[in-house]
This record gives structure tokens, sequence and C-alpha cells, in this order.
């Protein structure tokens, strides 16, 4: 066989085992569906506000509700002592407020 | 047939000095006629050789190449051919790729393939397709007695044997002229005449043959139909072998 | 156009046996290529997957949260609050939230203890997150011991465990009647965490945030769209270690490029000139040699992105579970849902297959171009 065919034949595949992953994807996406709404109606009963990925800290594991002094109540040095506190930024909320503007 | 007329080559070396390798020089090549350009290193044969092979244009002169078969141009529109030299370099090289096939002195075959690949390599930007290519590069091989060799690496093959792939490979396009650039010079005297034999044997299939060599086996040889001598760029004698 | 196929067909042929005589390092190049690609393939994939994640399942969360602050640190609201604010125009609903964390020494976890509104447990008992039942190894009917704020330890039954595909969110909860919440952390009857507000309309959250602000200066609400910009930004490419993990990737394909780029070979050269001298134009060397770099760039990229996909969607991105892990004792296991970032993933093949054809076309450039009979006589 010639190198090219060869070359050609594997690239082809590749090309088609990227088409098939697409098609996992979105079909992935629709047969866990219903897993994804358990999970949401969880989230709606309970009111729950964060996902429960850090669980290191108090910080961490509820980032959006973290005020500015949550990271030190845990830790003197806390914002980088965590290894998640390198990868979560500070939330958005304390970069504003609602309050009157004088 | 190919004439050149008043052929000059000058290369410039810095912007005041230049060196001319060729220089006046005008020469008839008789189709299926083998020629030797005779001379010290230096004499300017191998430009004269690369100025008929369509390699480089020359500085003035003209270089008439008449009964080659292009694309663009039928040989029976003009009688004493087209000028080579004032063509642009897409044509230029179609020319090269069809009508010459080269011998180079270091063989320059590449090392880490087989012959056969060597042999078939100048096919390779034509777009003739592979199977085609491959048949004639065994043709060619079988007709030089290489065929046990097909898939060796060229490292495998001896002198002689590398000088035949040389041959093939400069045939594989089928041109209608083979120029060689002293094709003996890494020879021994038996594998030397070999090669003239080979040669002989090209120009009796209606090839044209244009050789430079200042080995004495080579212009010396009985097949020669005309031998020019050259020195400091220059024709000094020419004589049609009889 | 047959010729040209042809033509390129060649040329590929040639340019593979080229790199098949050059074994070693070829290979050595594509694997390197394929794991670069294959790292920031993964982080694409696990991020793009997580932000989706968060995105459907926090657009479940409360409209808006109302902390209460005191000297700029949270505190404890008072329900009372809630009266008034739902009094507020265009809020449907105040809810008060019961939640707070435990941290077990025995186990080193910190678990979140919350009083559902709806449906509670029975008092006296927990319903847990899978991942707690994990770590305790208790299953239900199990008994779990809290030590309580007042010192008197807690005993609570299991008398359920949430399903473990939830863990996403629920991993690490502990969830139990109001009662036995106060009692544990000697909480009066009158406050709460913080308060979920819910409003019709959600064009009127600011409007109604800005009234909360004003009749009770001391309050912090938080929005729902806030919530989710902070799970947007949270991978943010800014993030501390995506920023090293992705540099030392870009770092190390530019040293390679620039190994490419830094010139060809006395061998490669004299090839290049065999080949001029054979009748290969200019373009046929760049040619082949832009075969040359696409192979290994092109496969390369497949089998990154193939193995990436891999990785992150059916082995839960096993490879990064450590850095996420952190010291966490308590990781919830998850899978997450397969998301392909077209986008982000063309980006990386402009910027990873581009450079390196340039870097295997650019260096050959000056070689391919010496003129033939130059080529005949070297």
């Amino acid at each position: 066989m010639r190198p090219s065919t060869c070359f050609i034949l594997l690239l082809t595949t590749g090309l088609v085992l990227l088409l098939l992953m697409g098609i996992h994807a979105r079909s992935s996406r629709v047969s866990r569906q219903a897993e994804l709404q358990e999970r949401a109606m969880l989230v709606h009963r309970l009111r729950l506000t964060d996902l429960c990925l850090f669980t290191e800290a108090r910080y961490t594991r509820h980032p959006a509700m973290a005020d500015l002094h949550a990271p030190f109540q845990d830790h003197p040095t806390a914002l980088e002592h965590f290894p998640s506190g390198s990868l979560v930024t500070p939330p958005a909320t304390l970069q504003r407020s609602y309050a009157p503007r004088p | 047939m190919i004439a050149l007329q008043q052929v000059t080559k000058t290369f410039s070396i810095s912007p005041t000095t230049s060196f001319t390798a060729v220089d006046n020089v005008s020469l008839t090549i008789a189709r299926g006629s083998m020629t030797i350009l005779k001379g010290p290193s230096g004499s300017g044969k191998t430009t004269l050789l690369a100025l008929i092979g369509c390699m480089t244009r020359p500085s003035s002169g003209r270089i008439m190449l008449q009964g080659v078969e292009t694309s663009f141009f039928q040989a029976t529109d003009r009688s004493e051919g087209f000028d080579s030299s004032s063509l642009p370099e897409r044509f230029l090289t179609e020319i090269r790729r069809s009508t010459f096939g080269f011998i180079f002195q270091q063989f320059n075959l590449i090392k880490g393939i087989s012959a056969l690949q060597n042999i078939m390599l100048p096919a390779y930007p034509t777009g003739e397709q592979q199977p085609v290519v491959r048949q004639r590069a065994l043709e060619l091989m079988e007709q030089f007695d290489l065929l046990r060799h097909c898939n060796s690496p060229v490292e495998w093959l001896s002198g002689g044997e590398l000088q035949r792939v040389a041959i093939a490979r400069a045939l594989i396009n089928n041109p209608i002229a083979i120029i060689a650039d002293e094709p003996t010079a890494h020879l021994d005297s038996q594998l030397s005449q070999a090669f003239m034999e080979s040669i002989g044997l090209l120009k009796d299939s209606g090839k044209t043959v244009l050789i430079a060599s200042h080995d004495p086996i080579v212009y010396n040889s009985s097949r020669a139909d005309q031998v020019v001598e050259m020195r400091d760029g220059r024709i000094v004698q020419q004589e049609p072998s009889v | 156009m047959h010729h040209a196929l042809s033509r390129h067909r060649n040329i590929l042929d040639f340019a593979l046996s080229s790199l098949l005589r050059r074994k070693a390092k070829n290979i050595s190049l594509f694997l390197v290529y394929t794991l670069i690609i294959f790292v920031i393939a993964s982080l694409i994939f696990f991020v793009q997957a997580l932000k989706r994640e968060a995105a459907l399942l926090l657009a479940e969360a409360p409209d808006m949260v109302v902390q209460r602050m005191i000297a700029g640190r949270h505190d404890l609201i008072p329900t009372n609050y809630g009266e008034k604010i739902s009094a507020i125009r265009g809020v449907s609903e105040v809810t008060p939230r019961l939640w707070g964390y435990y941290y077990d020494p025995v186990f080193q976890a910190n678990y979140t203890l919350l009083a559902p509104d709806t449906a509670p447990p029975p008092p006296g008992t927990i319903t847990i997150g899978s991942g707690v039942a994990r770590n305790l190894r208790i299953k239900t009917d199990d008994l779990v011991t809290f030590r309580s704020y007042s010192g008197t330890p807690l005993l609570l039954t299991v008398s359920g465990i949430m399903p473990l595909h939830s863990e996403l969110v629920s991993a690490d909860l502990v969830l139990m009647a109001a009662e036995d919440f106060q009692a544990m952390f000697r909480m009066p009857k009158d406050v709460a965490t913080d308060l979920a507000v819910t409003v019709a309309n959600p064009r009127e959250l600011v409007t109604v945030a800005n009234k909360i602000v004003e009749l009770f200066p001391d309050t912090r609400p938080i929005l729902k769209s806030e919530l989710l910009r902070t799970y947007d930004s949270l991978f943010d490419w800014r993030g501390g270690m995506m920023v090293v993990m992705l540099a030392v990737a870009l770092l190390s394909f530019v040293i390679f490029a620039w190994d490419k780029a830094s010139g060809l070979s006395a061998e490669e050269r004299k090839e290049i000139g065999i080949l001029k001298s054979i009748g290969w134009e200019t373009g046929d060397v760049l040619l082949l040699k832009f075969w040359e770099g696409a192979v290994i760039s092109l496969s390369a990229f497949l089998a990154g992105v193939l193995l990436a996909y891999l990785h992150v969607f059916f082995s839960s991105a096993a490879l990064f579970s450590h850095a996420l892990k952190g010291w966490a004792i308590l990781y919830p296991q998850f899978t997450l849902v397969p998301t392909i970032d077209g986008y982000q993933l063309s980006v990386l093949f402009v910027l990873s297959v581009l450079p390196y054809t340039a870097a295997t076309i650019i260096p050959a450039w000056l070689a391919a171009t010496i003129a033939p009979d130059a080529a005949m006589r070297s």
C-alpha cells in the first residue's frame, strides 16, 4: 500500500472519529437529560446556590456566597492557602454594591 | 535539435567584478547525436550544460530548441524551433522536466530510500499516476539489470549499480536528451567503459546525448559524433568525430 | 484536477517516506505535540462542560439571596426582615434559608448542613449526600453523631442517601429538620443564615435589590446573574493553575517549533538540492515541506483531541482530579455531560497547526529557492 493511502485512511478515520465524538456528545446530552433535570430539581427544591466542587474551606465551597472575610476566617492567608483558592476567582458580587449612590 | 547562437553567461561576483563562465559560444547539436564537451575544470562545461538544459538563462545570445513537443508550442509551427532563453519560468521548468534527463558527477541519489524510489523521484511533481510511473521505472530497472535491487536502499549498491540507477533516473520522464556532467569522474576504467556502452545504447535508441568530461575514455569514444574543446568559457576546437 | 491531486499524493508519498527515514525524531515530535494538544483540549472540554453544567443547574437557584452584614462580615439575618421584604412590589416569595458548615474532626472533612423548607427529613433523621456516605462509610439506618455547639452530641439516623448522579450539587450535603439544625448550632429561632427571595419579573431584580438595601442598609443582596457569573469565571483562563498549565503547554510548543524553525540540517539541505537538480521546482519542494509538517500536526491534533475527549468524558478527567481535589477530603464523583466548544477547538487548531506548519516551511524556503544549476554543481 502506498504510504499516502495509509495516511489518508488514518486521517479519514480520525475525522470520522471526530464526527462520532460530536454525535456522541449530542446524543449524551439528550439521553442524560433526565439526570440533569433531577439535579436541577434538587437545586430548586433545596434552594442551592453553589456546586459542590471544593470542600476544602467555606469560601471555596460556596464561592458565590463568600464575602470579603470568608477566606480569612478559615486561615490567615487563606486566599492562596488552599490549592483550590488558586482556581477560584473572587465572586462577582464583591465588585459591586446595591447601596444607593450618595 | 539544439542550436546555440552566441551564448554568453556572466556571473557577477561583486558590484564591480563579474566572471564570464561561457563566452560567445555558438554550437549546433543534431538530434540523436552524441556531443562531448572536453576541457579542464573551470572551462565552462558545466555552465554550458546548465544553459542547454534550461537550468539557467544566458546573459545574452539565443538557445533554439527544435523538435521539442511542449504544451504551448507545436513543433511543426516553426522549423527553427523556439528560443528557450526567452521563456517564462514555468514553461522552462516544464521543458526541463520533460525534455532533459540529467546524470550528475556525484550521482546525487537520495540516501535512505530505495533504488526504485530514486528512479521514480523526478516524476513525482509531474502529477503522473504513480502506478504508471512505477511500471516504467521497473522496466528501466530491468533494462539496466537492476531488478533484484528493486527495494534495496541505495547505500547497499555498488558503484556500477549506482551509476546505472543514475542513468535510469535520468530516463524516467522519457526525455529527448540526456545531459551528463563528468559521469565517469568517480569510476574506474572498467565502469567507465560500461558507462559509455550504456550511453551508446541510449544514443542508438534515438536519444540525444550531451556529456561534459575531461576523461579520455569519454572523449575518445568512437560513439561520439562531435567533440567540442573548451577553455576559459570559449570553444577552442571543435571536431566532428569520424 | 486529477493531475493536481496526483501530484499532491506523489509528494505526500515522498514526505511520508522522509518522515519515516528519521523515525525516532519524528515519533518523539508527534508524541510531544499530541501531549500538548491533549492537555489543552482536556482543559477546554473540562472547563466548558463544567461551565455549562453550572449554568444549567444554577438557573434553578433562587432569584436573589439576601445576606446580612455586620462590620463587613456575614452575619445571621433576622427572619422578620423577610416580612418587610415580601411587602416590596415584585417580590412573590421570601423564604429563610438555614444552612451552615460542619467540620468533622475525625475525618477532617467539611460538610454542609441544610434544613430544607420543603419536605424536610423527620426530626432525628438526616438525608445525606452520597459523598458523605462514602466518606463515613455509612448507609441507610446507620447512626451518626454530631458534636453540637452546646457540647452535647446529637444522634441522628440516616433516613436516606441522595442519588449518586446528583453529587455535583449534593455530595457533601446533610439535610435535617429545622429543629435539629437549630439545636446543632444553638441558633435562635428568629434568625436564618440568609433569605431566598423570589421575584416574578427578572427585569425588576435590580430595582428590588436597591429597595432592599434602602430598607435594610445592613444587607447584601446577591442576584442569580451574579451567581452564574461567579461560576462562569470560575475556571477562567486567568485562574492560577490553568494559567500555569497553559503556560507550560505553550512554552513547550514554542520550544519545539523553534527547534524546527532554527534551520535545516546539512543533510536536509543537500536533499533539497538534489530534488531541485532532478527537476523539482521551488513550489514542489515547499509542498513537500508543507506535507511533512502537516502530517505530524494533523495527526497529533486529531489524536490529542480524541484522547482528551476520552479522558474528560469517559474517565471523568482522571488526570485533573488530583489538582482539583486539592486538600479536600470529600471530592464529588461526577461524570460530566459531554460538551464540545467548536470555537475553542478551532482556535486551538489554528494556533497549533499553523505555526507548526509555518515553522516547517519557512526554514526550507531559502534552501528551496536555490537555482537548479547551483544545485547541479554542489
